[in-house]
Order: C-alpha cells, then sequence, then structure tokens
C-alpha cells in the first residue's frame, strides 16, 4: 500500500493518577481506509481517541495530521482539520429537528439569520447521499436509535469530514441496521474518507475493516492487514500477555451453596438462573454491555426485578432495595467506586462504618469509640494506606479507595459479596492484595461472585466462570476447561 | 536563609488555611470592631440583645433549612409556611376560640404536615426541590392571604404574650428558643446516626441508597423537620406581632438562605455546621441592625441583602473549587 498517511501518532503517553493509559502508543491511519481498533476493556482505545479529538491533553507524544506536527490539540483544532468522532453516547438535541442538529452551530454563507428551509434543503441532501429517507425537521427524539446514528454520521459528514472516527457504532444497532451503516462507511471510503472503527464484534472488524490494530493494557501491540489474519490470532494479541500477576492458592474447598439465582428476569437481562457456594469465587464473564453490573444491581435490590426467584441457603428471599439485600448479609463493591461507592469528601471511618451506623449506635446516638475500634481493626486488617483515619477519602488512592470500599462491606459482615470490577483502575501491588484478601475471604466461607473484564484475573481468581452475552447467561465453564479464548468466543455471542 | 523562608511559607499556608476555615467568624469580628466605632448606640447591651431577637427568627427557621441544605436540597417555602401557620394560628386562637395549650402543639402539626408536602412532591415529581419549593411557596402563602380575608386579627389571651415577648434572666424568650432549636439540631446533626445519613444524602446520593438508606423516606423526614421549626418560628412571631397579619413571615427563607451561606453550609450538600450557620446569623442581624441605625433607606437595604447573599455564594463555590484544586494537586503529587 502506498495510500497517504493522514494521521500519524507517534509515541502517545497519557497518564492518569495510578494508571498509565497510554504507553508511547505510534500508530498510522491512511487515507480511505477503515481501520478498526480493538482491545479489551481498559486497553487505551477511548483515551486514543479522545487525545485525537483534543478531549484530553496527552502528556508527551507528537500527533501529526497531514503531515502537520501538533503536540497539543483542542477540540475545535481537531474539528477545524477534519476529524469527527462519533462517540457511544449521542452529541445530539433530542427535542431540535434532525436538521438542526445537523447544521448546529453552523453559520448561514449569505445571512446572519437562520434559514430553516436553507438547512432543510442541506439536509436532504446529505441523507440522501447515503439513500435514506429521514424527514429532515422530525425531531430527534421521534427517531429510532439507528435513525439518531445516521444523523451523527450525517452531522460529521456535512462537516466535511477527512477522519472519521467511530466508538462502538454498532453497539445499539440491530443486524439489519447494522448493514445500513456498513453501506454508509464503504461510501465515506470511496471518498476518501479514512474511518478509525471501534469495535468488540471481531466479526465486523472482519467486515468492513482494511487493517486492524490492536491495543493492550495501554500499549500498542500490533497492525495487520485485514485480510491476511484471522479470529484466532486477533484473540491471541488482544489477550496474550504472559502471566505479570501471581494468584494466591486456595486453602479450603467450597461448601454449600449459599445463593441460588432461578430464572432471574430485569433490568435488561433474561433468566439468569446459576447458584454459588459458600468459599467459591464465581467469576462473571462477558463484554461491557453483556448485563452483569445488571446481574449484580439486580442481587442487590438496587434495581428491580420482573421474574425469577433469589434463594439464600436455600431459602427464597424477596430482595426489594439494597437494605433487603445488606440485611441478608450481601455487600456489593460497585465498578464506579467513586461515584456510588463512597462519600469522598467524608473520613476513611465515617466510609467503613457508615452501613452499620445504626447498629454501633446506642439511643440513636454513635458511639464513636466503637466507631474508631473498628475502623482502625479494618486498617489494619486490610493495610488501607492513610495517614490518619480521618483523611478524607478523596485523597486516598485507587487502590486504598478500594480497600475502603471493601471494608465498608466486611463491616456489614457480609457471607455474599459482589465485586464488581475490582482491581479496575488500581495499580499492581494494590491488585496484589486485593486479590490476597479475595482469597482469604473465600478460604473463611465468603461466597464472592467476581464481575470483571480482566482475563487473566478472571482466569486466576475464579472457581468457576459463568459467560454472559446480550443479558443472557451464555455458558458456564468449570476450572479445568478454563481457556480464554472459548470464554472469549462464549461472550462474543458467536454460539 | 531557604530554612527560613520555608519555615514562612509553611507558616503562611497553615495560617491561611486557618483563616479560611474562619472566614465567617473574622467578618463578624471585624463588622462588630467597625460599627462599634461608626455608631455608638451599636454597642450597647439593650442594642446587642434587640439585634440578637431580631434575628432568632430567622435563626430558628435556618437550623430545619440546614436540614435540608445538608441532605442536597433547598427549602425556599419557609416564609411562605410561616405566613399561612402565623394566621391559621391566630384565626384558631381568635374565632375558634382554642386555647395556646392546644392550638400551639396543632399548629406545629400543620407545619409538619406542609413539610410533608413539600417532601412527597420532591419525591414524587423528581424535580430539584428549588423549583418544588418555589411553587408550594406561592400556593402556602396564597392560602394565607385567602383565610386571612384581609382581617388584622387580635384579642388573644394574655397568657400568649409570653412567647415572644418574654425574658427569662433578662434573656429573650425567642432567643433562648433558636439557642435550644440549635443544641438540638447540631446533636442531631453530629452526634446520631440520623445525622451521619443526612451528610451521606447530600455527600453521595447513590452511594447512600446502595448502602442501605432508604432515600426517599428520608427526604420527606427532612422537610417534615423544617416544616415543624418554621411553625415554632411562626408561633414566637404571632406572640411578638400581637395580630395575625399577612405580612408576618413573608420573605424569611431570604435571610435563613444566607446565613446559611455564610456560615459555610454548602448549596450542594453534604457539609455544614450549627456553629457556622449561628455566626451566619448574626452576621446577618449585625447588618441589618447598622442599617436600620443609620437609617438606610429599605430599598437600599434589599440591595444590600442582595448582594451578601450573592457574596456569600460566591464563597461557597470559591471554597469548593480550591478544594477540588488542592485535591487534584495530592493526587498527583
Amino acid at each position: 500500500m502506498d495510500a497517504k498517511v493522514v494521521l500519524s501518532l507517534e509515541n502517545i503517553t497519557k497518564r492518569y493518577p495510578g494508571v498509565l493509559a497510554l504507553n508511547k502508543v505510534s500508530l498510522d491511519f491512511l487515507e480511505g481506509e477503515v481501520h478498526a481498533l480493538l482491545g479489551e476493556n481498559g486497553a487505551g482505545k477511548s483515551t486514543l481517541i479522545k487525545a485525537v479529538a483534543g478531549a484530553i491533553d496527552i502528556d508527551s507524544g507528537i500527533i501529526k495530521i497531514n503531515g502537520q506536527e501538533y503536540h497539543k490539540i483542542t477540540p475545535s483544532l481537531s474539528r477545524s482539520l477534519g476529524i469527527e468522532v462519533i462517540y457511544q453516547e449521542f452529541n445530539l438535541v433530542p427535542a431540535l429537528s434532525v436538521a438542526e442538529n445537523i447544521f448546529l452551530c453552523e453559520k448561514s454563507e449569505n445571512s446572519i439569520l437562520f434559514s430553516t428551509k436553507e438547512i432543510e434543503k442541506k439536509a436532504v441532501k446529505v441523507l440522501d447521499q447515503f439513500g435514506v429517507s429521514i424527514n429532515p425537521r422530525t425531531a430527534i427524539q421521534d427517531l429510532s436509535i439507528a435513525e439518531q446514528q445516521i444523523v451523527e454520521i450525517a452531522k460529521a459528514v456535512s462537516k466535511n469530514v477527512k477522519i472519521l472516527i467511530m466508538d462502538e457504532p454498532s453497539a445499539p444497532l440491530s443486524v439489519s441496521e447494522v448493514e445500513m451503516m456498513f453501506k454508509i462507511i464503504n461510501q465515506l471510503k470511496n471518498n476518501g474518507v479514512t474511518v478509525i472503527y471501534i469495535s468488540h464484534r471481531l466479526e465486523e472488524v472482519f467486515r468492513i475493516s482494511d487493517r486492524v490494530s490492536v491495543m493492550r493494557d495501554g500499549c500498542y501491540v500490533a497492525t495487520k492487514i485485514t485480510k491476511e489474519t484471522n479470529r484466532q490470532e486477533l484473540i491471541n494479541l488482544m489477550v496474550g500477555r504472559e502471566l505479570k500477576e501471581s494468584y494466591p492458592p486456595r486453602k479450603n474447598p467450597p461448601g454449600e451453596i449459599a445463593l441460588e439465582v432461578k430464572n432471574l428476569t430485569g433490568n435488561g437481562d433474561q433468566n439468569i438462573s446459576f447458584s454459588v457456594r459458600k468459599g467459591e469465587i464465581l467469576g462473571i464473564s462477558g463484554l461491557v454491555g453483556a448485563g452483569r453490573t445488571e446481574l449484580a444491581q439486580l442481587l442487590f435490590g438496587a434495581a428491580h426485578a420482573e421474574q425469577g426467584e433469589i434463594l439464600i441457603k436455600g431459602n427464597p428471599v424477596k430482595i426489594k432495595s439494597p437494605s433487603d439485600a445488606i440485611k441478608h448479609k450481601i455487600g456489593f463493591l460497585t465498578e464506579d467506586r467513586k461515584g456510588q461507592g463512597l462519600f469522598l469528601e467524608m473520613a476513611v471511618k465515617w466510609n467503613i462504618v457508615f452501613p452499620i451506623i445504626k447498629q454501633i449506635s446506642k439511643y440513636a446516638v454513635v458511639n464513636t469509640k466503637k466507631e474508631d475500634e473498628i475502623a482502625s481493626n479494618f486498617k489494619e486488617r486490610i493495610n488501607i494506606k492513610t495517614p490518619s483515619l480521618l483523611q478524607q477519602v478523596i485523597n486516598l488512592s485507587g487502590g486504598n479507595q478500594q480497600k475502603v470500599v471493601l471494608a465498608k462491606s466486611l463491616a456489614a459482615e457480609s457471607d455474599i459479596l459482589i465485586f464488581d470490577e475490582p482491581t479496575r483502575g488500581i495499580d499492581v501491588g494494590a491488585k496484589q492484595e486485593i486479590y490476597h484478601l479475595m482469597t482469604e475471604l473465600a478460604d473463611n466461607g465468603i461466597a464472592i461472585l467476581m464481575i470483571s473484564s480482566d482475563m487473566q484475573e478472571l482466569l486466576g481468581m475464579s472457581d468457576r466462570i459463568i459467560v454472559m452475552c446480550e443479558g443472557e447467561l451464555v455458558g458456564e465453564v468449570e476450572k479445568e476447561q478454563f481457556n480464554q479464548n472459548y470464554i472469549l468466543d462464549l461472550a462474543s455471542g458467536t454460539h | 536563609m531557604s530554612n527560613q523562608s520555608a519555615f514562612f511559607k509553611d507558616f503562611g499556608v497553615r495560617f491561611g488555611l486557618i483563616l479560611r476555615k474562619n472566614v465567617p467568624f473574622l467578618i463578624l469580628l471585624f463588622l462588630l470592631i467597625l460599627f462599634s466605632f461608626v455608631a455608638d448606640k451599636f454597642m450597647t447591651f439593650g442594642n446587642l440583645r434587640t439585634l440578637i431577637r431580631q434575628v432568632s427568627f430567622s435563626g430558628i427557621s435556618a437550623v430545619g433549612l440546614m436540614f435540608v441544605m445538608i441532605s442536597g436540597g433547598i427549602d425556599l417555602s419557609i416564609g411562605s409556611q410561616v405566613v399561612f401557620t402565623n394566621v391559621l394560628l391566630a384565626i384558631m386562637m381568635v374565632y375558634w376560640k382554642i386555647q395556646p395549650g392546644l392550638a400551639i402543639p396543632l399548629i406545629l402539626l400543620v407545619g409538619t404536615g406542609l413539610g410533608a408536602i413539600n417532601g412527597f412532591l420532591a419525591i414524587s415529581l423528581k424535580i430539584h426541590p428549588l423549583i418544588i419549593t418555589l411553587g408550594t411557596s406561592a400556593i402556602f402563602k396564597g392560602l394565607g392571604f385567602i383565610i386571612n380575608r384581609s382581617r388584622n386579627i387580635m384579642g388573644f389571651p394574655e397568657s400568649f404574650r409570653w412567647f415572644g415577648q418574654g425574658y427569662v434572666l433578662g434573656i429573650p424568650v425567642p432567643v433562648i428558643v433558636m439557642v435550644v432549636v440549635a443544641l438540638i439540631g447540631s446533636f442531631i446533626l453530629t452526634k446520631t446516626y440520623f445525622g451521619r445519613k443526612v451528610f451521606a444524602l447530600g455527600g453521595n446520593e447513590e452511594a447512600s441508597r446502595l448502602a442501605g438508606v432508604h432515600i426517599n423516606r428520608m427526604k420527606v423526614i427532612l422537610f417534615m423537620i423544617c416544616g415543624f421549626i418554621s411553625s415554632i418560628t411562626a408561633v414566637l412571631l404571632l406572640s411578638r406581632v400581637f395580630a395575625g397579619q399577612t405580612v408576618t413571615g413573608q420573605g424569611l427563607e431570604f435571610d435563613c438562605l444566607t446565613a446559611a451561606l455564610l456560615g459555610g453550609v454548602s448549596f450542594k450538600g453534604g457539609e455544614g455546621s450549627v456553629f457556622g450557620l449561628m455566626v451566619g446569623i448574626i452576621i446577618i442581624g449585625v447588618l441589618n441592625n447598622a442599617m436600620q441605625l443609620a437609617s438606610f433607606p429599605d430599598f437600599s437595604q434589599t440591595v444590600v441583602k442582595g448582594s451578601v447573599l450573592l457574596i456569600a455564594v460566591a464563597f461557597d463555590v470559591y471554597q469548593k473549587n480550591r478544594k477540588a484544586k488542592e485535591t487534584v494537586a495530592k493526587v498527583a503529587a
């Protein structure tokens, strides 16, 4: 290939507190190619496109666009160079019409006034290119998701787009709608537009892309010509890292059944049935949007179940709110610890005892002696690194924040713990400690459900793994049969 | 040399921290000193007593507002609640001949009920309480006017006079009530598990829900507390004015809100202390009093009050931003 390089990344590095999101990533994109970007969750794909779009500042590295070097890109600069991004969440104004959305912020050429007729005419022209008939006067909120997606693309095209970046564009679409989108992508390609296509779905990558690049843990791994590679090779590139973490051995075998779920339906999940034993770590695998967190919310009463049964130690229980779940000794460590798990501006000890604040009160007055006792006990036991128990949680590192979340659930003396992405965004050392703690808890007879997108972690920690895809349970894998390719295969819904 | 400069730098930082934490108190001190020089009559026992009694009414209601604000809500209908309960209490005692001993508990119940209405509307409509209570404020005030029928209701039993006009050991009764309400409020907020839940709700609503807090129930209870406390204010104000009028209580929430913001109660919830609130209330009292002593025209007083409210909000926002920046710096380091 001797096509022109339109976008070239050189040694792009971006560090967030505690995480290296992008580690010296270098990558070229050619004119008129569809370039797929693959990688597990947290591989750095989203950060990379944000860097190109100017949504974040990079720490070091050079971004070359049409041969021009840039150290810093702002959103308006990126726009003016013809880069458009379609994010997973649409940037459309629901109450405005299709035409108004496509030409939002656009100035009219010959008048200071905004001419509805003129933009409607222009909108029809753009939409006609795609061979779709959407009335430009319709309000966005009255369109289907697929139609909104098309309006997003039309918006980008109307701005004379040179590089179109699409983040998981097929996620909300049905099969026929995806076909329509592919047609549009091919048209854009023929017009010389570079399309950067981010997706988890391998079959789509093979259908639409010319080249495919794989990222892992913030690093660039490889670029392949799509025709010359295969599914197996790509999966290996995505997950194939040497085992960096070690997983502590377990002493005690699982005991009797602690939690059983029968035909649980609701919150986007369908007919989920499984069980977990005391002292067992049950891994829950699946892609983003597979309904894993939704399942956790159902079990914890944070979302409403329409159907199905939850049995704890063989007895059916009704869990209608988180407080019911806590009463039944279920603990939930959310993946969004800053948004949902912690009171960031409160002290460490304040956070730890909050779920049991009523129990450590006498005549409604909090027993602060007991509070100090419990908090310092957990500080020791799970090694929370903080200068003082009075320190605000916001000032702790990610790993120590996660330990505070864990301490909260342990203080409530939960028998069943649901970990949602327990090690996301924390450094290797803290990860090790979390693994040891989880192992210790399991050895003490606690039933653990672990949702994780980190395949190594799932394989290393779990006794058994269940796999979810699109709100359904698609498989269960025993430890003897653990195989990452098989699990990834199940999770991408090819079976 | 470098050691010395480091020492001064460190000292400067610490001093700045202490200053910032006690800004409301320092402002109060500054105002007290300023006015004692400017106006001779200011620093007299009589004047200070009047000053405190003047603000004690908003001071009581402000405690209720603080409960709602710390939980992340707001109640703009306080003044109108007082308008309604004040007139209703007057009617109860004068036209329905109900003894104060029964009428007062009844009106406290009614006030609590008004709060409950706010609470239920807030949780069922799921709209910010700012709008809800703006609406109910108009409704409560309107109802007050309707039942008042432009009368100036007079003729209360003499025993009722004590609440607003009496003294205990030379201290006006409303001031004593304010102190008691403030102390109880402070106790509930800082010592009880209920208080923790209030802070939790304002600090992170979703995390509170996931920690097992019944957030809807909490919200209703907090508005009820606010309504209950405001009806105490209504009782004291009626006794003070000794005539049932719709003017009484109007715009009361303005002083309460300003005092809360001045005293460090965050508009976003999760922060605040009764001590700060009381300092805020006294600042308002000092300003009102000084403006009266200097015989400021009414409308100019309104301009000053509006400015003070906005300055207080600006200060709240500034504190938040500053904190956020410090945190980022700490995490980065």
